[in-house]
């Protein structure tokens, strides 16, 4: 490794994955390096979904390894990858409306009393709890005045801003957030995609899925551009334009035909 | 960023208690004897059976379920205890223990065939409705157990607190009340039972086991029905094949004018005390004002459909 090069957080070498006939995962590799946002960018079917399924646990490629800070690891379900320090956000707002913010922070966590109260009566520790919710919160600079608010007194890019704030608060490696913008206006979206630099910023790196171009170029530091199952090329944005991307993307320009300093 | 902070209406809250208030007056300017504190343990005695299997139920209408199989449920559990005691010449707590092992274990089955085979609890619940009833009505050859031990029917009786009587098994129930809404409120099993009600999905990818919770809320649920079971046998002084007709959908109404939403993650265990007293209100204000039972059921079915109503209507406002 070349001193200049930042170190690898997460890795995938010649993953395949097969349904049957169709071939979704055909050899892909991938690199997530130590502090950026990579942008993970492909058309329907290029095998983004199947490769973020397997870098978050939900399924496990049949063939290839995947390594986190150098070591292999096998998830088998979505917990396993969350016992590893990997969180996975996901589009269609994971949170459950009625409940406080607090209270989906913690969720699956939740702090308890010490000693017999938590131990056996699983008596939560509610002060404790909303403390930390606002430190958290305030770290991330979401401003949310309330944390026993519910969430569904909340707007959409607000309620994304928590489950985006749920990940980095307990990420220990890595956040992969899939299409976390998609269901936004353009204010929301633009909301949530500050929070994503500022847990860039916080030193995690984030994998971020997404179709939007605009949103893509605004926040990535590369871009992995997913074609036919394989890594077509990794770019960087500053030197590359959107529609030689898109080009790119959709097979109407080879890597060859790209500049050398669009690669990264 | 701070535009869209309103509150949930209190309606939800507070409408279960203002419903009853009204309720009160109502049947206080229709009857003398209504307002008297002997009324009130009367009512409270009449309510305790079906207070204590709404817990239960509550609890799986939290998950967004249903339990149409609870009053069956809690029938059988009183046939096996007296008959238990009676056939076999268990002790009094032996046989209760075995009653309230059957009630679980038919809140296990519920559970099972919802969290295995992901049948709708609707479905489910309907079938063991059947199944409950046909067995209770086997196993007693339809015939009332009335030969039964004085240790079953103690929480029939009453203490004195001035001049009115409180029967203890109204103590249990209260207590029964106070002690699952402090665990729904203050532990991580019972916000675990709000958060899969609120959202299945989000619960299960924050890593909470969905399954074992609705397993637990419904073998829990048979827990309850169980006790209820018991206060049933001690509130008639029999095992009766035939009990549990009017508690299986008074549990529901119980619920639904307590103010849980039927859509599930919402409402307040205590809504359900409200509930169920209110349902007991109406029975004995229209008893003391001589209406015919027929009417009472009439007035019931009218109450769920405006709580439902109530219920769907705020839950628009918010979003």
């Amino acid at each position: 490794m070349s001193p200049k090069t930042p170190q690898i957080v997460m890795q995938a070498k010649g993953l395949v994955k097969r349904y049957g006939q169709v071939t979704a995962l055909d050899g892909v590799d991938f690199e997530l390096r130590a502090g950026e946002i990579l942008a993970v960018i492909g058309d329907n079917g290029a095998g983004k979904s199947s490769l973020i399924k397997c870098l978050s646990g939900a399924t496990i490629p049949d063939e290839g390894e995947i390594l986190l800070d150098g070591k292999p690891i096998h998830f088998r379900s979505p917990i396993d990858a969350r016992r590893s320090g990997i969180e996975t956000v996901y589009q269609d707002l994971a949170v459950a409306p009625a409940m406080t913010i607090a209270e989906n922070l913690f969720m699956g966590r939740e702090l308890l009393r010490p000693g017999f109260l938590g131990q056996f009566l699983r008596l939560l520790d509610k002060r404790k709890m909303l403390e930390e919710s606002i430190s958290r919160m305030n770290d991330l600079k979401v401003g949310i005045r309330s944390m026993t608010q519910a969430v569904e007194t909340l707007s959409g890019g607000q309620r994304q801003c928590v489950a985006v704030a749920r990940a980095a608060a307990f990420a220990q490696h890595v956040v992969i957030m899939d299409e976390p913008t998609a269901a936004l206006g353009v204010k929301e979206g633009n909301m949530v995609l500050e929070l994503i630099r500022r847990v860039r910023d916080k030193g995690l790196p984030v994998v971020l899925i997404s179709h939007n171009m605009p949103h893509v170029f605004e926040v990535a530091d590369r871009i992995h551009i997913a074609r036919l199952g394989k890594r077509a090329a990794v770019v960087n944005p500053k030197y590359i334009s959107m529609s030689d991307t898109v080009a790119v993307m959709t097979g109407a320009k080879t890597v060859e035909e790209l500049p050398e300093n669009a690669l990264a | 960023m701070n535009t869209s902070t309103l509150k949930l209406p209190p309606i939800a809250t507070l409408g279960p208690f203002i419903a009853l208030l009204l309720a009160c007056i109502f049947f206080a300017t229709q009857s003398d004897r209504f307002l008297s504190p002997q009324n009130f343990s009367l009512i409270l005695q009449q309510v305790m059976v079906v207070g204590v299997i709404a817990i239960g139920q509550t609890l799986i209408i939290l998950t967004a379920g249903i339990d149409l199989s609870c009053g069956m449920v809690m029938a059988l559990g009183g046939i096996v205890m007296t008959k238990f005691a009676a056939d076999y010449g268990l002790s009094a707590p032996m046989a209760i223990a075995c009653g309230i092992a059957a009630t679980t274990l038919f809140g296990l089955l519920n559970g099972l065939l919802v969290t295995r085979i992901k049948l709708p609890p609707f479905i489910v619940t309907l079938g063991t409705l059947n199944i409950a009833f046909a067995i209770t009505q086997l196993y007693s050859k339809s015939q009332t157990v009335t030969d039964i031990p004085e240790g079953m029917t103690f929480l029939g009786n009453t203490l004195k607190m001035g001049s009115t009587s409180i029967a203890y098994g109204v103590v249990l129930m209260l207590a029964l009340y106070l002690v699952t809404w402090l665990w729904l409120r203050e532990t991580a099993p019972g916000r675990h039972i709000y958060a899969v009600g609120n959202s299945p999905e989000a619960t299960r990818l924050t890593g909470i086991p969905t399954d074992r919770v609705l397993l637990g809320v419904y073998v829990l649920a048979g827990v309850f029905y169980g006790i209820a079971s018991l206060l049933s046998v001690a509130r008639t002084g029999a095992g009766d094949p035939n009990a549990g007709q009017t508690e299986n959908l008074d549990a529901i109404t119980a619920v639904v004018l307590g103010g849980t939403s039927l859509f599930g993650g919402r409402g307040i265990i205590l809504g359900t005390l409200v509930g169920a007293m209110i349902v007991g209100v109406f029975r004995n204000g229209l008893t003391l004002m001589g209406v015919s039972s027929v009417y009472q059921i009439l007035v019931t079915g009218i109450l769920v459909i405006l709580a439902v109503a109530t219920d769907q209507m705020s839950r628009k406002g918010v979003r």
